[in-house]
């Protein structure tokens, strides 16, 4: 490597770019920029840190879940009315940041958006953790988590079969896919990057792991011309898949005649919810990553103004849907609703309300300044104030559609308790635990694609022959 | 007693894949079937120059079967246990009521679609394969960097060293070298 491409590198000066990728990158620069990160960078004490408070929480969640699963769900703060709180509450969130890693990957590769290119390999592996998460809420909220297996089909001695009209049993199959496919499409991203790892580990041990995982790929042609048929049939297939998820768990809801819940305007809504905190999800990863890892020249000024672009396009959906929502209400004429309606803008949940009001639809339209949108730490916390406001959302459909339903002699409150919020934080720290290996052991950027970009970029400038 | 070292191929390493490309479609024209070239990304064009058309079993076509497996799957899945395994009365609809069939059907065909898709295209790429002789080529680890390969493999029946070696270093590669097998 000549000097000047060194200095390039490892200079700590930040040179902000409006290009998807900043200028001067060579094939070799990007592999090895990206590659070093995970072999020969020291572990640094703030990746120590950050994964030591992240397991600190992880163990809130085993003792949470191991004092559910002793006692029960009644040390949630769940009951009749309110029997689903937080857990389906957090399931729903969890599950809605996912859909961002998916579409960034899937759409946008459809779309040919090359901005996809340096966002996609953490995005996807946020959509794997975050459905991890996702997964356990139901798991741990059955009751009875040793018999999770009855909701699948299989021939029993009781001579019992799941009920396939119910969309409870629809998620189960939703959600198992999506874990599924979203983990196959991480890996078939990685196969190629993991053969440059083991191309250029220096120690034997790390050679034959990556060796062993990178399955003896060796870049020929014809594998290439399988891979790019396997990977953009992926994207299509996901494509519709994510779609499907979130409209399945909004079938959770509306399939049920709760006033508050049974409405048609539900699955894209809740789509459009999913993407606008998924998305934020990403600038919240991506921002800290770009400055503590120096990836301005690839997460660049570019990518971050995008995203903003389309969590601001998302988010007004999301506004048009609330509105939609409360409208109809009125405009039905059926007194539950009507009542479900000024039960949340005034009832005992108001507060929560219109924090969430505040959060998602009034908060982000700041991004309408391109300023704003270009300016990473005040991203960073619109980015943080969606993904509350999303959270509270979800609140706001569960707990005040069920505190209050038809018979004024059933309603009753639900105030969390501290298995609850540890129970939440947990997995946070579930999250975070699994998101720190991976930037660790990893390429955090899909390499390959990265020297297509190049290749492309250089082809675009090269004067017309 | 250890054998002596076969030749698998001979192998010309390049800087850019347009060479690659040039590189290929001079060694097509030249009528040399046995050879692939390696890159540390997706080529266009490179495929179709050194692909033998033999084996072209069409991974699109697996991942509809696929597809269509999965979504018969669902129906029949779900509506033995409905209408013959545990029938139940609700709300009077029919046993056999498809429709909230669907998403459960739709799921299963993207998810067996992807299952062929990924599991096919590892299978037809003959992975997972730990050895291969072009990993024995002292440079190729810049395959999954930075550099761009052509080998024309011993076994193609218009092989000859001095010839093909000729040829290749008259593309003006970086470096011819030998592959053992």
């Amino acid at each position: 490597m000549d000097p000047a491409e060194n200095d390039k590198l490892t200079s700590t000066a930040v040179v902000e770019t409006d290009e998807v990728l900043a200028p001067g990158h060579t094939y070799r620069s990007v592999s090895d920029r990206v590659s070093d990160m995970v072999l020969t960078w020291p572990v640094g004490y703030r990746w120590a840190a950050g994964l030591a408070l992240a397991l600190g929480l992880l163990f809130v969640l085993n003792v949470a879940l191991g004092w559910v699963f002793t006692i029960g769900v009644g040390v949630w703060g769940i009951n009749i009315p309110v029997g689903w709180g937080f857990a389906i509450t957090n399931f729903v969130w969890w599950i809605g940041i996912g859909h961002a890693g998916t579409l960034i990957s899937a759409f946008l590769l459809l779309m040919r958006q090359k901005w996809r290119t340096s966002i996609n390999r953490f995005a996807e592996a946020m959509t794997i953790f975050a459905v991890a998460c996702a997964g356990l809420f139901p798991l741990a909220h059955m009751g009875r988590p040793w018999l999770f297996y009855w909701m699948l089909p299989y021939p029993d001695t009781m001579g019992v079969w799941p009920q396939f009209r119910s969309p409870l049993v629809w998620d189960v199959f939703a959600v198992s896919t999506y874990l599924t496919v979203s983990l196959l499409f991480w890996y078939t991203g990685l196969l190629p990057d993991l053969a440059t790892l083991r191309d250029r580990a220096k120690k034997r041990v790390t050679k034959m792991i990556y060796g062993i995982i990178a399955l003896g790929w060796r870049g020929s042609a014809e594998h290439w011309s399988r891979y790019e048929t396997c990977s953009l049939l992926l994207a299509g297939l996901s494509t519709p898949l994510v779609v499907s998820v979130h409209t399945v768990v909004s079938f959770d809801f509306t399939i049920a005649v709760i006033p508050g819940w049974h409405s048609t305007i539900f699955p894209p809504y809740f789509v459009a919810g999913a993407i606008y905190s998924g998305f934020a999800m990403v600038l919240t990863l991506a921002i800290p990553l770009r400055k503590y890892y120096h990836l301005e020249d690839f997460i660049t000024m570019k990518h971050l103004d995008f995203m903003g672009k389309v969590m601001l396009a998302t988010g007004l959906v999301v506004a048009y849907s609330y509105i939609m929502e409360a409208f109809m209400a009125f405009y039905s004429g059926n007194p539950y609703d009507r009542y479900m309606m000024m039960n949340r803008m005034t009832g005992p949940y108001a507060k929560v309300f219109w924090t969430l009001i505040f959060c998602n639809l009034i908060g982000p339209q700041v991004l309408w300044i391109s300023k704003i949108r270009r300016n990473p730490w005040f991203l960073f916390a619109i980015s943080l104030v969606v993904q509350t406001g999303m959270w509270l959302e979800r609140f706001v459909i569960i707990v005040t559609s069920l505190h209050r339903d038809f018979l004024p002699s059933s309603w009753g409150m639900f105030y969390p308790t501290r298995w609850d919020w540890m129970t939440f934080l947990g997995t946070l720290g579930l999250f975070f635990t699994l998101f720190y290996l991976f930037i660790r052991f990893m390429p955090m950027i899909a390499i390959h694609e990265l020297r297509d970009l190049v290749h492309k970029t250089e082809h675009e400038k090269a004067p017309a022959h | 007693m250890a054998k002596p070292p076969v030749l698998y191929g001979l192998m010309a390493e390049f800087e850019t894949p347009e060479q690659v490309i040039e590189a290929a479609r001079r060694a097509r024209d030249e009528g040399y079937r046995r050879m692939d070239a390696y890159s540390p990304f997706a080529v266009e064009g490179l495929p179709e120059l050194v692909m033998p058309s033999t084996h072209k079993v069409r991974l699109p076509t697996m991942v509809l079967c696929g597809g269509l497996t999965g979504t018969l799957t669902g129906l029949v899945l779900e509506a033995y246990p409905n209408v013959i395994g545990y029938p139940m009365d609700i709300g009077g609809k029919p046993n056999f009521s498809w429709p909230s069939f669907i998403p459960i059907m739709f799921e299963l065909t993207i998810l067996f679609s992807a299952l062929t898709a990924v599991f096919g295209m590892i299978m037809l790429n003959d992975l997972p394969k730990p050895y291969h002789p072009v990993f024995n080529a002292p440079r190729f680890d810049l395959a999954s960097r930075d550099r761009f390969f052509l080998c024309i493999e011993r076994l193609d029946p218009k092989f000859d060293f001095d010839r093909t070696k000729d040829f290749l270093i008259g593309l003006n590669p970086v470096d011819v070298t030998e592959v053992e097998s």
